[in-house]
């Protein structure tokens, strides 16, 4: 990697002491949007290849931009989208900190969604604050003890936390199958695999109907904003964060300097799978209102892409997770205004995460753009 | 476990003593639940059909009374979990845990079945079947981690090549599709290999990055492409082919030789796999890449080369496997179609101790509780099927953990190889 560039404002300043391997302006600026820009084009590429006209990739171009921040509805739908998977890609990219690989964060939120459910559909006769706070918390609590049980697994028996989330995911497919299709959760009357309807007191309020009463983006972006500058105190402000940083950078010199990291790994993997959580009953309680199979879409996974798209820092993941909720809502614009399959952003974001991780093809790719130290 | 076994014999190893102890208790707790459960609720006999209606050589059903069968295997299990804490008992863990469990399934089937009757063969035929893309799917794991390189694209591959197969299977014929899967799976292979061996992308990342990729691109295409034009995907499908004399023989002939193309090719590549890793010079090269590249290295072998070969076949493999899902079961694609086998297959590989015929036994295991899975729902069991499937998954944990028994992954497994 390249050597320490110059800060050249205020935010470049902070990201370069926060990002200590890789401390250099046109590695946290340059090439996210390059990789952005090349996936964006290879998009355009795929939708020629399969056949659809020019005209009409103009058309999804333009609907992808018109649907993601067009209009202040386009805004509403880019930041709601962002919201879930902002907070997944916070607990990705602070297990990635500590040196932790959480590939769990899909059925983190899939319990942690079901946890908000039940609570959200069995607890009555709770005023609204206190019900939807009730039902935030027990979605953080369970998803932060099916993230937890794969870091003990880890501290405890040494088990590689890759292979025991990618089971505990697995099983926690099964398990969410098994409840919607069973009474007390399912809903009453029905055959398919759906839950019950949450009560109204457990909604994440709508926080722009003064200004249009369809516009859907709830206090749960507002958590999510809270959070990204609370795990920020917590990585770079705090002692604790601190050793989570250390055990991610050389765990044995961690371990050497009398941090627990048994201990560490368990806390982090706890923290991760609680924001996963949260990301599941904000889909719950301010999107669907309902659990039903796969209620996740996926977002576990688009989590790592944004954790590594905004270089594991709590703000770059913020940045990311707009960019991800943009390319969401945009999407949907898309698929309505010039029929392109909204498959085609999943495309793109397995592209991102190919160029993030492989910076040396955006070097290959753009030699001009970088200075002569950073293109070895 | 062969690495432990000089230190066995000497001194007494504490881990396994505690393994034994663990698996002592474990027996006992089946032998309660064979009691307690499958022998106080059962009453009637078990039937179980063992030939197929089309069978030349018809055999009488087996009949099993269900009850006294539970108190039998109970009492085995017992007697199995106690010696565990006798002297000595350390050496007879991993005999006593796989004939406890075979039991214990034995005890579960009497027990679902009781009162019923059950078509054995048909299970086990089905558990074969289904067994084949995992195993495909462990086999490349195997392939690639024993040369060092994780591999999460696994499922990715899978779904590749059942896209692949179905569509030009559809244009060209089966075996063209066969064909086009392989190459396309050796296509995401090598991809997978030139990201984590070249440009030394972190491999999971990069496996990552496949799964997501593929599941977008067929998606995209399907929905885009397919839909519209659905002469595109409507492959033939590939019929049992059975094997004269052979597929006459009771039970054996229709579970082994009256199966399709890739139950025989997934047998033959294990075997072919087996005898290259461990009998062939550029088996122990691979296998030397997967433990201490840098030794490799210095002995002159080319550990890039034979990382990108190595890869790139278990891409091969892993495509094979995918085309069953197409061509080899149904003939035509559906979006994510391959539903987590390629990470089941990771599991298997785990479990079999990343040896191609590890892999195979796991996935017939995996494949068993997925075929029996299909079969409780017709049955009506107490037992929610959903946790059935999850056995597996949970089975996984319990070994990568060590709780009964641990799994060693090749000691460059993971880790990039950088030349000095």
């Amino acid at each position: 990697m390249s050597e320490a560039g110059p800060a050249t404002n205020l935010q470049g300043d902070l990201l370069k002491r926060a990002v200590t391997t890789r401390n250099d302006v046109e590695e946290i600026f340059l090439v996210p949007v390059l990789v952005v820009a090349v996936a964006i084009v290879l998009g355009g590429l795929i939708m020629l290849a399969t056949g659809i006209a020019p005209s009409r990739i103009g058309i999804a171009f333009a609907a992808l931009f018109t649907g993601s921040v067009g209009s202040i509805g386009a805004l509403s739908e880019t930041l709601t989208a962002a919201t879930p998977v902002t907070l997944a890609a916070l607990g990705v990219a602070l297990a990635f900190r500590a040196g932790l690989f959480n590939i769990g964060a899909e059925g983190q939120i899939l319990m942690g969604g079901m946890a908000a459910t039940i609570v959200g559909f069995a607890v009555t006769g709770l005023p609204p604050l206190l019900h939807v706070t009730l039902a935030l918390l027990a979605a953080a609590l369970v998803g932060a003890l099916w993230g937890a049980l794969a870091g003990w697994l880890k501290a405890a028996t040494g088990a590689h936390e890759v292979i025991t989330t990618i089971m505990l995911n697995l099983i926690s497919f099964r398990l969410v199958d098994y409840l919607l299709r069973t009474p007390p959760v399912q809903r009453a009357g029905r055959a398919d695999p759906i839950s019950e309807t949450i009560l109204p007191s457990a909604e994440l309020p709508r926080i722009l109907t003064a200004i249009d009463p369809n516009l859907r983006i709830h206090a749960g972006f507002l958590i999510a904003v809270v959070l990204v500058f609370a795990i920020h105190f917590l990585l770079f402000r705090t002692t604790r964060g601190f050793e989570f940083r250390a055990a991610g950078l050389n765990p044995d010199a961690a371990r050497y300097a009398g941090m627990r990291s048994g201990l560490i790994v368990v806390i982090v993997m706890a923290i991760a799978g609680g924001l996963a959580g949260l990301a599941g009953a904000n889909q719950i309680l301010g999107v669907l209102d309902r659990a039903s199979p796969g209620f996740s879409s996926n977002i576990g996974f688009d989590a790592i892409a944004v954790a590594l798209l905004g270089r594991s820092h709590p703000v770059g993941v913020l940045f990311a997770g707009l960019l991800f909720g943009a390319l969401e809502a945009g999407g949907r614009q898309m698929q309505v205004s010039a029929a392109v399959s909204i498959d085609l952003i999943a495309i793109i974001q397995a592209l991102i995460i190919v160029f993030i991780a492989a910076p040396a093809l955006v070097r290959f790719l753009f030699p001009f753009a970088f200075g002569k130290e950073a293109r070895r | 476990m062969t690495t432990m076994a000089p230190m066995q014999r000497g001194a007494i190893d504490p881990n396994s003593r505690l393994r034994a102890v663990i698996t002592g208790w474990v027996l006992i707790g089946l032998a309660v639940l064979a009691a307690a459960v499958f022998g106080l609720d059962s009453a009637g006999n078990a039937t179980f059909r063992l030939t197929l209606p089309r069978d030349l050589v018809p055999l009488p059903n087996l009949v099993v009374p269900a009850a006294p069968f539970a108190y039998f295997v109970s009492a085995i299990l017992a007697f199995l979990g106690v010696r565990q804490f006798l002297r000595g008992g350390a050496r007879w863990s991993s005999l006593s845990l796989g004939i406890g469990l075979m039991l214990a399934v034995a005890a579960f089937l009497v027990w679902t079945a009781a009162g019923k009757s059950f078509s054995l063969t048909g299970m086990l035929e089905s558990t074969l079947v289904r067994a084949v893309p995992i195993a495909l799917g462990g086999l490349a794991g195997v392939l690639s981690e024993r040369v060092g390189v994780v591999n999460i694209g696994i499922e990715g591959m899978l779904l590749a090549g059942a896209f692949a197969g179905a569509v030009v299977g559809s244009l060209a014929g089966g075996y063209a599709g066969l064909a086009a899967a392989v190459a396309v799976g050796g296509l995401f292979g090598f991809l997978l290999a030139a990201l984590v061996v070249t440009h030394r992308v972190d491999q999971i990342v990069a496996g990552v990055a496949i799964n997501v990729f593929v599941l977008g691109l067929t998606s995209y295409v399907t929905s885009q492409v397919l839909t519209k034009y659905r002469f595109l995907n409507d492959a033939p499908v590939f019929r049992p082919i059975p094997i004269p004399y052979l597929s006459d023989l009771p039970v054996v002939g229709p579970v082994l030789f009256r199966q399709n193309i890739f139950v025989y090719g997934a047998l033959i590549m294990v075997a072919l796999a087996t005898y290259y890793l461990f009998h062939t010079r550029h088996g122990l090269r691979a296998r030397a890449v997967g433990e201490h590249p840098e030794a490799a290295d210095t002995l002159g072998l080319n550990v890039f080369r034979i990382r990108y070969v190595n890869v790139t076949i278990g891409g091969m493999v892993a495509g094979f496997g995918g085309a069953w899902f197409t061509l080899g079961s149904v003939g035509r694609f559906d979006e994510g179609m391959t539903g987590g086998r390629g990470f089941i297959g990771l599991a298997a590989m785990i479990f079999g101790r990343w040896h191609p015929v590890g892999a195979l036994m796991a996935a017939l295991v995996f494949g068993f509780a997925d075929s029996l899975q299909q079969k409780l729902a017709i049955l009506q069991t107490p037992i929610p099927s959903e946790f059935l499937a999850m056995a597996p998954y949970i089975a996984t944990i319990v070994l990568v953990a060590g709780l009964i028994g641990r799994a060693r992954a090749p000691a460059a497994d993971g880790k990039p190889y950088i030349k000095d």
